[in-house]
C-alpha cells in the first residue's frame, strides 16, 4: 500500500511538471499572437485617418504622393519595395544555393567551417554599414558597368526600358546590396535543408551512374524544394523590410519607372525619411504604408506555405 | 590471402553438387575478384577475396554481420569510392578490364553495374520519374514511355502501378517500392545488378515476389545478392560465397571469404567446418 501510493505520487509529480510545461508553451504562443494582434490593431487605428479617405487622397490606387496638397498615393513606394526585393532575391538565390551546395556536397571539412563563419559574419554586419559601403564603394564601382549595359542593351525593346539612363543611386544598387544582405540567411537555411537529404537517396542516384550534378538534381533538389521555398521567402521578407540600407541607396525619388538604373523609393525608406517631418494625415499615411507592408509580407508567407504544402503532397504522396 | 585463393581453386575444381539444376558452371565470369582487400582508412575490413561472378547467374554472399559482405559488394561498382578513406587492394576485373585502372570512370562503371539497397529508396518523385531518371542521365530521350513501361514490367510492378504513374513513388508499399527500385536499376540495362539485403525490410509475401523476380531477371542479368536469410540464398542463388570475420595475429578482425561454391554444394556438403557451422546455425 505504502509503496503503491509512493509510486502514485511520483507519477503525479511527473504529470504536474508536464502540465506546467504545457501551460508555459501555450502561454508563450498566446503572448506572440496577442502582441501581433496589438501591433496590427494600433497601427490600423493610427493609419485609419489616411486609409479611410482613400477615395480622396488615392492611398491605395494613386501614384501621386504630395503631402502638401493632401495626396497620399503609396504606389511608388510599394513599387520600389517590390522591385528592390525581387532584384535581391533573383540575385541572392542562385548564389546562396551555389554556396550551400558547395558546402554540403563539395567542400572538404577543413575549409567548410571557415566559410560558414565568414558567411555568418556577413549576417552580423549592421545594415547601416552595408548602406554606407554601398554609397561609397559599390555605387561608384557599378556605375561604369551599368553604363556599359545601357550602351549595349539600350537599343533592344524590352531590355532597353529596363536598362535606361544611369543615375548614381538607383533600384539596382539597392537591390544588389539587399542581395548581399540576404545571402547569409538563405544560404544557412538552404544548407540545413540540403543536410537533411537522406544519404540513401544520394546513394540511389550514384548507383545509377549519376554525376555529381545529376545526383544533386535527382536526389538533393526534389527533397529540398519545400525548404528552399521557405528560405527564399524568408529572404524576401527580410529584403522587403530592410530600412536603412535601402533608404541610403535607393536615391529617394518618388516615381514608378521600368528603368532599374533610375532612383526610386521604398516603404521603409519613406517611413524613416519622412516620419520626423510628418504630422496629422501625413503621419497616418506613413503608418498605413507600414500596415500595407505587413499585410504583403503575411500574404507572401501564406503563399509560400501553400506552395510548400502542395509540393510536399505531390512528392510524398500525401503521406507527409 | 594465399589461403583464400587456395580454397577458391579447390571450390572451383569441384563438380557442381547435388541440388544443382540451377548453376551453369560453364557460364563465363563477368567479373573476377583476385585477392581483393578493402580498407577503411588503415583498417583492413576484408582481406584477400578471390571469387568469380558468373554471367546470368545469381551469386549470393552470406555470413555473419560485420564480415564485410556489403563492403565487397560496394567495391564491385565502386560505390566505396564515395566513402572518404576507403580504398581497395588486389584486383577486380569486369569483362577482363581492371575496374580500378586509373583511366576507368566510376560513373561509367555504375551505369553498367547497378545496385539495389536494403531499404527501398525511391526518389521523392513520381513513379514514372523514378524510372525515367536513370534513362535521362544516360542521355536516353526517345521512347521514354515505352522504356519506362518495359522497366516496370520487367520489375513485375507494371500491373500494380500502370494507372498511377504520376503519383509519388513514396506512396507505394515497401515491397512495391523495392520493385520500383529494381525497375529503376534495370531501366538503364546494366550488365550486373548488385543487391544488398533487398528483402530484409519486407514481409514474406513481398519477399517471395522479389525472389520470383530475381529468377526472371537472371535470364538477362547477372545478379549478386547479399542476404542474411539462408533459405533465401538457397532458394534463389546459383553460387554462394560464405564470409566470416576472423581475428588475426595482431588481434584485429578482418572479413574473409571462407568458401565459394555452387549453392547446392554449400548447403548440402560444405568443404569448410566454419561454413557448415554457420549454415546449420551453430555459429557463435
Ligand atoms: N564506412 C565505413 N567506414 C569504416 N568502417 C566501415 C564502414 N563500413 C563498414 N565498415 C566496417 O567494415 C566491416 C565490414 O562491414 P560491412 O558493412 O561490409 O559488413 P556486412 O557483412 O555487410 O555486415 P551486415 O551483415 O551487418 O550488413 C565492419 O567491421 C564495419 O565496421
Ligand atoms: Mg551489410
Amino acid at each position: 500500500m505504502t509503496t503503491q501510493s509512493s509510486t502514485l505520487t511520483q507519477k503525479d509529480r511527473g504529470r504536474i511538471t508536464d502540465r506546467a510545461f504545457w501551460l508555459l508553451c501555450i502561454a508563450a504562443g498566446i503572448t506572440v499572437l496577442v502582441i501581433l494582434a496589438a501591433i496590427l490593431v494600433s497601427t490600423l487605428q493610427q493609419s485609419w485617418p489616411a486609409m479611410s479617405k482613400a477615395g480622396e487622397n488615392g492611398f491605395f490606387t494613386s501614384k501621386l504622393w504630395d503631402p502638401n496638397i493632401g495626396k497620399f498615393g503609396i504606389l511608388p513606394f510599394v513599387f520600389g519595395t517590390l522591385v528592390t526585393s525581387l532584384i535581391a532575391v533573383a540575385l541572392a538565390v542562385p548564389v546562396s544555393i551555389g554556396i550551400a551546395l558547395f558546402l554540403t556536397e563539395l567542400a572538404p571539412r577543413r575549409i567548410k567551417g571557415s566559410i560558414v563563419t565568414l558567411i555568418d559574419l556577413l549576417a552580423a554586419v549592421p545594415s547601416v554599414v552595408f548602406g554606407l559601403w554601398g554609397i561609397y564603394v559599390l555605387a561608384p564601382a557599378m556605375t561604369p558597368v551599368y553604363k556599359w549595359l545601357h550602351d549595349t542593351l539600350g537599343g533592344i525593346p524590352v531590355l532597353g526600358a529596363l536598362f535606361g539612363e544611369v543615375s548614381a543611386l538607383n533600384f539596382m544598387t539597392a537591390g544588389l546590396v539587399l542581395a548581399i544582405m540576404i545571402v547569409p540567411i538563405i544560404t544557412s537555411i538552404t544548407r540545413e535543408v540540403f543536410d537533411t537529404v537522406p544519404d540513401s537517396d544520394k546513394q540511389a542516384a550514384w548507383a545509377l551512374g549519376a554525376t555529381r550534378w545529376e545526383m544533386i538534381k535527382g536526389a538533393v533538389f526534389p527533397h529540398s524544394f519545400g525548404g528552399l521555398v521557405g528560405g527564399v521567402m524568408l529572404g524576401l521578407g527580410r529584403a522587403m523590410g530592410e530600412t536603412i540600407a535601402v533608404a541610403l541607396l535607393i536615391g529617394n525619388s518618388i516615381q514608378i519607372t521600368a528603368n532599374l538604373f533610375a532612383p526610386g523609393t521604398s516603404i521603409p525608406a519613406a517611413i524613416v525619411n519622412y516620419f520626423g517631418e510628418a504630422g496629422g494625415d501625413y503621419t497616418s499615411a506613413l503608418i498605413g504604408m507600414g500596415v500595407v507592408l505587413f499585410v504583403v509580407t503575411v500574404i507572401v508567407n501564406l503563399l509560400a506555405q501553400a506552395i510548400v504544402r502542395r509540393a510536399e503532397i505531390r512528392m510524398r504522396g500525401a503521406k507527409a | 590471402m594465399t589461403q583464400a585463393s587456395f580454397d577458391m581453386t579447390n571450390a572451383l575444381s569441384s563438380v557442381p553438387g547435388a541440388m544443382s539444376t540451377m548453376p551453369t558452371s560453364s557460364a563465363k565470369p563477368v567479373m573476377q575478384l583476385e585477392g581483393v582487400s578493402v580498407f577503411y582508412g588503415s583498417y583492413e575490413a576484408v582481406r584477400g577475396t578471390t571469387m568469380p561472378v558468373r554471367e546470368q547467374q545469381i551469386t549470393a554472399m552470406i555470413g555473419p554481420s560485420g564480415c564485410g559482405k556489403s563492403t565487397i559488394l560496394r567495391s564491385l561498382n565502386r560505390m566505396n569510392d564515395l566513402i572518404p578513406g576507403a580504398r581497395i587492394g588486389g584486383k577486380i576485373t569486369f569483362h577482363g578490364q581492371d575496374l580500378y585502372a586509373p583511366d576507368v570512370d566510376p560513373i561509367q562503371v555504375r551505369r553498367r553495374i547497378g545496385m539495389v539497397f536494403q531499404k527501398p529508396n525511391p526518389f521523392p518523385k513520381s513513379i514514372y520519374e523514378n524510372v525515367a531518371y536513370g534513362l535521362r542521365i544516360n542521355g536516353i530521350k526517345d521512347n521514354m514511355d515505352d522504356r519506362v513501361e518495359k522497366a516496370l514490367r520487367d520489375g513485375a510492378l507494371w500491373d500494380e502501378v500502370k494507372d498511377k504513374l504520376k503519383s509519388s513513388g513514396l506512396a507505394l508499399s515497401g515491397g512495391q517500392q523495392q520493385r520500383l527500385c529494381i525497375a529503376r536499376a534495370i531501366a538503364v540495362q546494366p550488365d550486373v545488378i548488385l543487391m544488398d539485403e533487398p528483402c530484409s525490410a519486407l514481409d514474406p509475401i513481398a519477399t517471395g515476389k522479389i525472389e520470383d523476380l530475381m529468377h526472371e531477371l537472371a535470364r538477362t542479368y547477372t545478379i549478386v545478392i547479399v542476404t542474411h536469410n539462408m533459405q533465401q540464398a538457397a532458394r534463389v542463388s546459383h553460387y554462394t560465397a560464405f564470409f566470416t570475420a576472423e581475428v588475426d595475429e595482431q588481434q584485429v578482425r578482418h572479413g574473409r571469404l571462407i568458401e565459394f561454391n555452387d549453392t547446392g554444394r554449400i548447403f548440402t556438403n560444405p568443404t569448410d567446418k566454419r561454413t557448415e557451422d554457420y549454415i546449420t546455425g551453430r555459429f557463435g
